[in-house]
């Protein structure tokens, strides 16, 4: 067992930590405040590689190992947790589901378009009435000759508002249940796609959370992803992946809380010391340390049994849980460090504190992560 | 055109500086990083190549980590790097370090049209390679670059002095020293970072070019290291504006005599 | 033997590095029982070794050609070289400013001896030169010695004192061959206005992100002028693009020793500190009670600097 980075990680450490200290740092408070998507940044991650961290170079992708992928989204959400979830949409579920499961044809074009960051991606997976219950979705495509067409209502889309693909899980044959779902690519300048709400978020409120509208949405037969009635392997699989990039999201979030407060914590000076010097607050910096250090192993563990083709769903699982509610835990203990200040916007604590709650939520709940592990445990 | 880089691994600057039991400072736990001046040589090395083609050859003077430098400046897009690593050059005084470059440069790695380094490192501070190199090798040298055009085998360039700056002309081959300014340092990209794996890099020892302990004998030494006394926080001035400022105005008069 | 100070002289006048360069020569020859020697390269600057004479000098050596008039490294690298080869110094000084930075390692390398750059102070004691020479931007300090027989300094400008003494005097020109310069200087542009050049000043005024915008510089250059300040600025303020890289000090900067540093809306960063931590009084203006410029600054001020500095403005026009 070897816990040392290869050149390569080591680069891909530095490489964004610099981007995200240059580029993304500068921005973080302005992106969240005015719900403002970082075009220009995504755009520069896209011609750094990032869009495509482990996407073979013959589709535009960088080849590089999923490991690679858990630091770069950590170091970008170090600085900025919006900018985070959209790349880690675009890499785990839009370009990932293709890679996988996606014709040569359709790798050729969508899945290098996105992993150059030509384009951006988003997954249609959660409605109304089915989040992670996915068998019961109501968004239905039905053939039409050469097309199928596409009727339905998906919410909660990260990169909603930006995306130009979509990869679409739509029920094919309700009857069926979760055998009747079938997974699809889905160019969205159709003229049977529209975004519908806009969602007004606690925290990422630089990434849109959109709904995405379907009315007779015809799209090319050949988009279909996957074999028909296969699709709802392809968003188990799909969600497996994201959560390495949710971990390290909350990685990100949490390693920052840690960080700020720390600073703050030596810089503070109560009752002619600086706060740092007091247990109260050691403690809870040593066990965060703790929690972090942990919760970041198990993520690079995930990610490492990914690169190795190895089932990895239950540490994907594992790593996500421990590493949200790290996030969350860290960013309240800092708010509680930094006190009056910290629940100032003077502070960016109070941003971590609002992004890493979505961490526990989305790409299934610390409740639904609980029952992955649990299912594999007992099984 | 044979472009070369030279640069130089240095602490982070963020780094908390700590001197040892024995007088000289700990490296213990740093991050080390591309000098940053360092990385305007050698993305100006790169942005030369893009516009005249050849290849940039990206030199350093270090140890084993020395090697993690390189590869980043290979990620960035350096076609390949030479380490100079001998443990006669450890501690080498900027004497040392312009000898044993001077004579990579001479011989091995002769026939260079312009050679690009960053205009001090942040480490030491001594702004000394880069003209001590120009002299060894004979070249001109434009020093503090903010802004450089070659053209017809010459080079303009823009240095930044005391109070303003001045335009220098001057044949190539010749040595630039470059400044914050001179360009926007690109991050290597993955690709890039992927094919700098690939990259032939080189590690010299001082015999391989052909030169003795002796000839490299550091004249600067450095005796002790200190940190430097620490400053205290003064007198905070409260109260409301005029009061705060006639009282940090009579200060400055009367305790500090400064205005 | 002697000790050599290269004269600084820009457009025919002396920089006042020169005579911080002189007291310490004429401090460590006295010391050391060696002369204390200068070298003025020029072209129609003789006149100007009057002025040395004010140092304790027992000899000014003139260079005088036309084809030194403009300034190169690689010509007058090759008449100190010669000057130390005739003259053979225990040391020789120089500035630490874009004249000297360049010029004395030039020279190092053409007379292949040791060299000390950015020097804060020099002693000789025990037979012995010692140099102190601020590492990591000040946050260590060197101390240094250097193998003779010559052995050459840059001198940080501002923190080695000016102090005038009476000394032979002798002025002799210096003959030698003037190679051809490799570079041509074709254009100076120096700063416009009377604000004097920021390593040299007596004062400084610097400002940082707390200013707002590269409007905010306004209020910092109205201060500046009241003061007779240079204006400097943070890396922040300069990443933004409020202010040209010239002006950061830090250390990706500038590094600076004033007697007085004025620190409005800037934070303290180590970096910037590093830049400025030897000034002799760091006067810091701030809205955040918890910034770290407050733990170096002599005198903090917590407030809105837009309030604070136009009534410290009037406060000094008062005092005029």
């Amino acid at each position: 067992m070897e816990f040392v980075y290869s050149d390569e990680e080591r680069m891909m450490l530095q490489m964004a930590r610099g981007f995200a200290e240059k580029e993304v740092k500068p921005i973080a408070k302005e992106v969240d405040k005015e719900h403002k998507f970082p075009a220009a940044n995504v755009k520069k991650m896209g011609e750094l590689g990032l869009m495509g961290v482990s996407v073979p170079v013959e589709y535009e992708g960088s080849g590089m190992s999923n490991i690679c992928y858990a630091i770069a989204i950590e170091e970008i959400s170090r600085q900025c947790a919006s900018t985070g979830v959209i790349m880690s949409v675009n890499n785990s579920l839009a370009c990932d589901p293709i890679k996988i499961f996606g014709t040569e044809a359709q790798k050729k074009k969508y899945l290098a378009d996105m992993a150059s960051g030509r384009k951006l991606g988003c997954l249609g997976l959660t409605e109304p009435n089915a989040g992670s219950d996915a068998a019961n979705l109501q968004t239905t495509a039905v053939l039409d000759g050469d097309e199928w067409v596409i009727n339905g209502r998906k919410i909660f889309i990260t990169n909603g508002n930006e995306a130009d693909y979509c990869v679409l899980i739509a029920s094919t044959d309700k009857t069926q249940g979760h055998r009747g779902i079938s997974a699809f690519i889905v160019e969205l300048d159709n003229p049977g796609f529209s975004v519908g709400t806009l969602e007004d978020k606690l925290g990422i409120r630089g990434s849109s959370t959109a709904e995405l509208v379907f009315e007779d949405c015809r799209i090319p037969k050949e988009n279909l992803l996957g074999e028909i009635g296969k699709g709802f392997k392809v968003a188990l699989t799909t969600l497996d992946g994201g959560r390495i990039g949710i971990a390290s999201q909350a990685l990100g979030i949490a390693r920052a809380a840690i960080e700020d407060a720390t600073a703050y914590a030596k810089e503070r000076v109560q009752f002619g010391k600086p706060i740092a010097q007091l247990q109260a607050i050691q403690w809870m910096l040593a066990d965060l340390s703790t929690h972090y250090e942990a919760a970041r192993l198990l993520t690079h563990r995930a990610a490492y049994l990914k690169d190795q083709g190895q089932p990895f769903g239950k540490e994907a699982a594992m790593a996500k849980l421990m590493a949200a509610e790290t996030a969350m835990k860290a960013a309240t203990q800092g708010i509680q460090i930094l006190g009056g200040y910290g629940y100032t916007t003077d502070y960016p604590l109070e941003r971590y504190f609002r992004d890493a709650k979505i961490t526990e939520i989305y790409e299934g709940t610390s409740e639904v992560m609980r029952l992955v592990i649990a299912t594999n445990v007992l099984k | 055109m044979k472009i070369v880089a030279c640069i130089k691994q240095t602490f982070d600057t963020e780094a908390k500086i700590v001197v040892g039991g024995n007088g000289q400072i700990s490296d213990e736990g740093v991050n080390l990083i591309v000098n940053p001046y360092d990385e305007f040589a050698v993305e100006e090395a790169i942005r030369t190549k893009e516009k005249n083609g050849g290849e940039v050859v990206v030199v350093t003077v270090g140890g084993d980590k020395a090697q993690e430098a390189l590869r980043y400046c290979l990620a960035m897009g350096a076609d390949r790097a030479v380490l100079i690593q001998d443990a006669a050059m450890v501690g080498a005084d900027s004497r040392a370090v312009s000898i044993a470059l001077a004579k990579l440069l001479s011989e091995k790695e002769a026939g260079y049209d312009i050679i690009f380094t960053g205009k001090e490192a942040v480490d030491d501070g001594a702004a000394q390679v880069p003209s001590r190199l120009a002299e060894k090798l004979d070249l001109a040298q434009a020093n503090v670059v903010t802004a450089l055009s070659l053209a017809d085998g010459k080079a303009t360039a823009t240095c930044e002095i005391d109070g303003g700056s001045e335009i220098l002309e001057m044949a190539l081959p010749a040595l630039i020293s470059a400044q914050k300014g001179l360009n926007e340092v690109r991050y290597p990209s993955l690709p890039g970072i992927m094919k700098a794996k690939r990259k032939p890099l080189e590690v010299l020892s001082l015999s391989d070019l052909g030169l003795s302990a002796d000839d490299v004998a550091s004249k600067v030494v450095l005796a002790a290291a200190e940190l430097p006394p620490a400053r205290k926080a003064g007198q905070r001035l409260t109260g409301e504006v005029d009061e705060v400022v006639a009282k940090l105005v009579k200060l400055l008069k009367e305790e500090a005599k400064v205005i | 033997m002697s000790i050599v100070v290269c004269a600084e002289q820009r457009d025919g006048s002396l920089r006042k590095i020169t005579f911080e360069a002189l007291s310490t020569g004429k401090r460590l020859a006295e010391a050391s029982g060696e002369t204390l020697k200068a070298l003025l390269i020029g072209n129609g600057i003789a006149g100007l070794a009057d002025e040395l004479k004010k140092y304790g000098v027992d000899e000014v050596a003139v260079v005088d050609n036309a084809a030194l008039g403009a300034y190169t490294a690689d010509a007058y690298a090759a008449v100190l070289a010669a000057y130390v080869a005739q003259e053979n110094p225990a040391l020789v000084l120089f500035g630490h400013s874009s004249f000297g930075k360049e010029l004395a390692p030039r020279a190092a390398a053409k007379v292949d001896c040791g060299l000390v750059s950015d020097c804060i102070d020099i002693n000789f004691a025990d037979g012995d030169y010692l140099f102190k020479h601020p590492v990591y931007a000040g946050k260590a300090i060197g101390n240094y010695k250097v193998a003779g027989p010559v052995r050459m300094a840059t001198l940080r400008p501002n923190v080695f004192p000016i102090v005038e003494s009476a000394g032979a005097g002798a002025v002799v020109n210096f003959a030698t061959d003037i190679p051809a310069a490799k570079v041509t200087v074709t254009g100076t542009m120096m700063a416009s206005g009377d604000r004097p050049e920021l390593t040299e000043a007596d004062i400084i005024c610097s400002g940082g992100r707390g200013l707002g915008g590269p409007e905010g510089f306004k209020l910092i250059e109205a201060l500046a002028d009241a003061l007779g300040a240079a204006v400097g600025s943070s890396r922040a303020a300069v990443d933004a693009g409020w202010r040209e890289h010239a002006a950061q000090v830090g250390q990706t900067g500038k590094v600076v020793s004033p007697n007085l540093y004025v620190a409005s809306g800037i934070s303290g960063a180590i970096q910037h500190l590093a830049g400025m931590g030897s000034s002799k009084v760091i006067v810091g203006i701030n809205k955040d009670g918890e910034a770290n410029i407050f733990n170096v600054a002599d005198y903090g001020v917590e407030g809105d600097l837009n309030k604070i500095i136009p009534a410290l403005i009037e406060k000094l026009k008062e005092l005029q």
